[in-house]
């Protein structure tokens, strides 16, 4: 007993992720928080999507379910369980069984390389991004099957367009992520830490996730800022081609309501229906992770060279070294996690003096406060300084990645829906040229007191 | 071999081939689709997702609203017109009840006609709102849908001030209008056209100059104005196509004379061109509505019909611009109570039949596209 509390607490020390440290136990608890986490996400991110669609399209969205429609996704993921699943006479029964799983388990198994933080991660892969990219991938193959196996018109050609779609933004993507790559070992030579030639050293380029945000805190600059305008070329087809490979609007083809009803899902219903859903949300959340992960800084706050003139804060619980001086800076954005919960926690707060007043909305109202309350506790928390040095890179990297999701929302609110051969020719014709060039430019800049030193003669 | 009778003429041509072994793939779409707005079914033969051809089933919603006619009195069919085009349900009122006046021999006083004139354009501009709002959706911009529902609700609180009802009005009578204008009617016109000016102003800031929604309407759905005149397109599908032809100007009826307006003219006869002129057409409409109600005459509301109208007998045809092109009535009369034969030529069945030849060689997504651009209201096209 006593070895396996020791066997616990050793993790605690060690400045590894729970893969890295060789630690069952505490990997087995990180995969249930992710995947946890995960779904609450994906019900939270529910719920946020038709509220703020609706809020955009003049209209108030879930009401009735909770108060202003909070319990909605819970009521509509019951409603989903309880429903008839419907295998179609004529389908593959077999294939049609398994396609959502492929789908949810390709969606899933990309967040065991998601850095949340530096130590905040299931592992660290060295080859984390490849990883990523190449799991994500196969969720196309569950879309394909699922198309084919539904014997039906429209998911078949639902599946063949985004099969189509998948495969083509998969190589402006992947040309954007290079750029990155190359960027965590090619640096400004004045510095001298960031040569070519530095293998093996800490400098040296990587695949590894958290080395990439690593190489970004150490170069003291997010990738999309980087060689600029470069980083922020790359950003923006990464940002577009995500859009696409995740399937939304305006790349929501292979869904598109109007033209094929909806697409390779057509003949699904219920929790089988319901899988894909998950399947879709939590794609948007890993691909928008990726998209943190390399250009914004992952876990990073914003200005993470900046630390500002150095105080000692006063530490109240638990005592920890007092000594140890932080920048002011520091400080001030270690504040920002508590002081964004209780934002939420106040809101929640001023809407509840806004609800009706009649005893009809009493459960409502105090349902809300309660939810506003415990915004506000988490935001408390928070203040303390043992929490708040474990969990303040969590928020960085969260408040990153809900920014995308709000991004995908307010894709979805404004713009009408490519056709299929624009989106090709989009894919193909101008983001695959840009992301080409990018790569060589990249290079180029990146060694240019390389080559500068091929003409004047010796290398520094 | 299957019944002959359920076959449809697609598919004696191509005869037994599943989709696998053949290059072309047969798709219904319809009657149960979201974007054939209601109960249109199209058979698709698609190369790919190329369009070789598509036949359109109609008949879904047919009520037999010709043939009811005719075993009610003039008076009696009044309302029924209204739930052809139910999105324009005034319109439909409006040819209706000059087409029996100009069998009577009657016409409606000044007053009533300027009130059916806004009431019209008002109209007007409601289906076009739908139009724009469900045309939009079609596409993938789900938004403009509720900003056009939103003010188009102020058009049908304007109607339900005025007779109750909002969609299916029967907001007049042969020989004039049965209600006054309501105390306040101007002044609910005007404040609508001064709110709505600036709403246009912002579905075309949605869209106008949006590179997706250019690149899905420029150059998609193509059609001459030949081919319009040849296939009787009328309404702004022919406009759009270069034909200066409305009603309104060609052979005012009501009192479109006395106004000043202008008819919009497009050059390339494609689906973004189909948008912006009727995207001024609501413009022009607001113009109408803006002189017509400065200018309502007093005066009664009702020419002198007799309680049981006996037209002489005879036959009449009688056309009007609806939001959608022409609506015509033709109405043959036997001296009797009830009229012989009602038939009406609706704007939406016509224009449908264009469907195939601005389709063929675009792509699935296209039909959609124009599906929506045509305006149609099955409720019409079956009527």
């Amino acid at each position: 007993m006593h070895d396996f509390i020791q066997y616990i607490q050793s993790y605690l020390d060690s400045d590894k992720t729970p893969g890295g440290a060789g630690n069952i136990f505490w990997a087995t608890v990180y995969i249930l928080l992710v995947f946890g986490g995960l779904s609450v996400a994906v019900i939270a991110m529910n719920w946020l999507e038709r509220k703020i669609l609706a809020h955009m399209q003049v209209r108030l969205g879930p009401m009735r379910v909770g108060p202003h429609g909070l319990l909605q996704p819970i009521a509509d993921a019951l409603k989903l369980l309880l429903k008839e699943d419907i295998i179609p006479a004529e389908a593959d029964k077999i294939v049609f069984w398994i396609a959502p799983f492929i789908v949810t388990l390709a969606a899933f198994t990309v967040f065991v390389v998601v850095p949340f933080g530096p130590t905040h991660a299931i592992t660290d892969m060295n080859i984390g991004i490849l990883f990523m990219l190449g799991v994500s991938s196969l969720s196309v193959l569950g879309i394909v099957t699922a198309g084919w196996a539904s014997n039906s018109h429209y998911p078949l050609i639902g599946a063949l367009r985004s099969s189509a779609q998948m495969v083509s933004y998969e190589v402006a993507m992947g040309l954007a992520v290079v750029s990155v790559i190359m960027m965590t070992s090619l640096g400004s030579l004045a510095t001298g830490l960031y040569g070519v030639g530095n293998v093996g050293s800490q400098a040296s380029g990587t695949l590894s996730m958290i080395g990439i945000v690593q190489a970004q805190q150490a170069q003291g600059v997010w990738f999309i800022f980087k060689f600029f305008p470069l980083g922020l070329i790359a950003f923006a087809i990464f940002a577009i081609a995500m859009v696409a490979e995740t399937n939304r609007a305006p790349f929501d083809l292979p869904e598109a309501e109007s033209e094929l009803t909806a697409g390779f899902h057509t003949e699904y219903s219920g929790f089988r229906w319901s899988l894909f859903f998950l399947a879709e949300y939590s794609a948007m959340i890993a691909v928008s992770s990726i998209a943190v992960t390399l250009w914004l800084g992952g876990w990073l706050r914003p200005f993470p060279g900046v630390h500002g003139p150095s105080i000692a804060i006063p530490h109240i619980w638990p005592p920890a070294d007092p000594s140890a001086p932080t920048g002011r800076l520091d400080f001030v954005f270690a504040l920002c996690p508590g002081i964004a919960f209780l934002l939420l926690g106040a809101m929640c707060f001023y809407n509840v003096q806004r609800m009706p007043q009649h005893p009809l909305f009493k459960i409502q109202t105090m349902g809300l406060a309660g939810f506003g309350a415990t915004l506000g506790l988490i935001g408390l928390a928070m203040f303390i300084p043992a929490v708040r040095d474990r969990v303040e890179d969590i928020f960085w990297f969260s408040a990153k990645v809900a920014a995308f999701m709000y991004l995908y929302i307010w894709y979805r609110g404004t713009f009408p829906r490519y056709r299929f051969d624009q989106l090709m020719k989009v894919g193909w014709k101008v983001l695959l040229p840009i992301g080409l060039a990018l790569l060589i430019l990249t290079a180029v800049v990146g060694m240019r007191a390389e080559i500068w030193a091929q003409f004047t003669g010796g290398l520094r | 071999m299957t019944d002959p009778n359920t076959l449809s003429p697609l598919d004696l041509e191509t005869p037994d081939k599943t989709f696998l072994d053949a290059n072309e793939l047969v798709i219904n779409m319809g009657p149960q689709h979201p974007a054939t707005h209601g109960v249109l079914r199209v058979i698709l033969r698609l190369d790919g997702e190329k369009v070789l051809g598509l036949e359109c089933v109609i008949g879904y919603l047919h009520r037999g609203v010709e043939k009811i006619a005719e075993h009610r009195t003039y008076t009696m069919f009044n309302p029924y017109v209204d739930r052809m085009d139910y999105v324009a349900a005034v319109s439909n009122g409006l040819g209706y009840c000059e087409a029996v006046e100009k069998l009577l021999s009657v016409e409606a006083p000044p007053r009533a006609q300027y009130i059916r004139v806004i009431l019209t354009e008002l109209n007007r501009m409601a289906s076009h709102q739908l139009w724009l709002g469900t045309h939009a959706l079609d596409i993938g911009a789900i938004t403009p849908l509720f900003y056009t529902f939103r003010d188009r609700e102020e058009i049908l609180k304007i109607y339900e001030k005025y007779c109750g009802a909002r969609l299916t009005t029967h907001a007049f009578r042969i020989g004039g209008l049965q209600y006054e204008a309501y105390d306040g009617f101007e002044k609910d016109v005007k404040n609508f056209v001064n709110f709505v000016k600036s709403k246009i102003d912002e579905y075309e800031e949605l869209l106008t100059t949006n590179r997706i929604w250019l690149e899905r309407t420029k150059g998609v759905g193509v059609i001459s104005g030949k081919d319009c005149i040849a296939l009787g397109v009328t309404g702004p599908v022919l406009r759009a196509s270069g034909v200066r032809w409305d009603i309104r100007k060609a052979l005012p009826y009501a009192n479109y004379k006395n106004f000043d307006f202008e008819i919009p003219v497009g050059q390339n006869g494609d689906t973004y061109d189909r948008y912006l002129v009727r995207m001024v057409e609501m413009r022009q409409s607001l113009r109408i509505i803006e002189q017509a109600v400065e200018g309502i005459p007093a005066g009664p509301i009702m020419a002198k019909v007799p309680k049981v109208m006996k037209p002489p007998v005879g036959e009449v045809y009688h056309s009007i611009e609806a939001p959608k092109g022409e609506l015509g009535y033709f109405i043959v009369s036997d001296g009797s109570t009830q009229p012989y034969r009602v038939r009406v030529r609706p704007p939406s069945f016509v224009n449908l039949q264009a469907l195939d030849v601005m389709c063929r060689g675009q792509l699935v997504a296209d039909v959609i596209a124009v599906i929506g651009t045509l305006d149609i209201v099955l409720g019409e096209v079956d009527r």
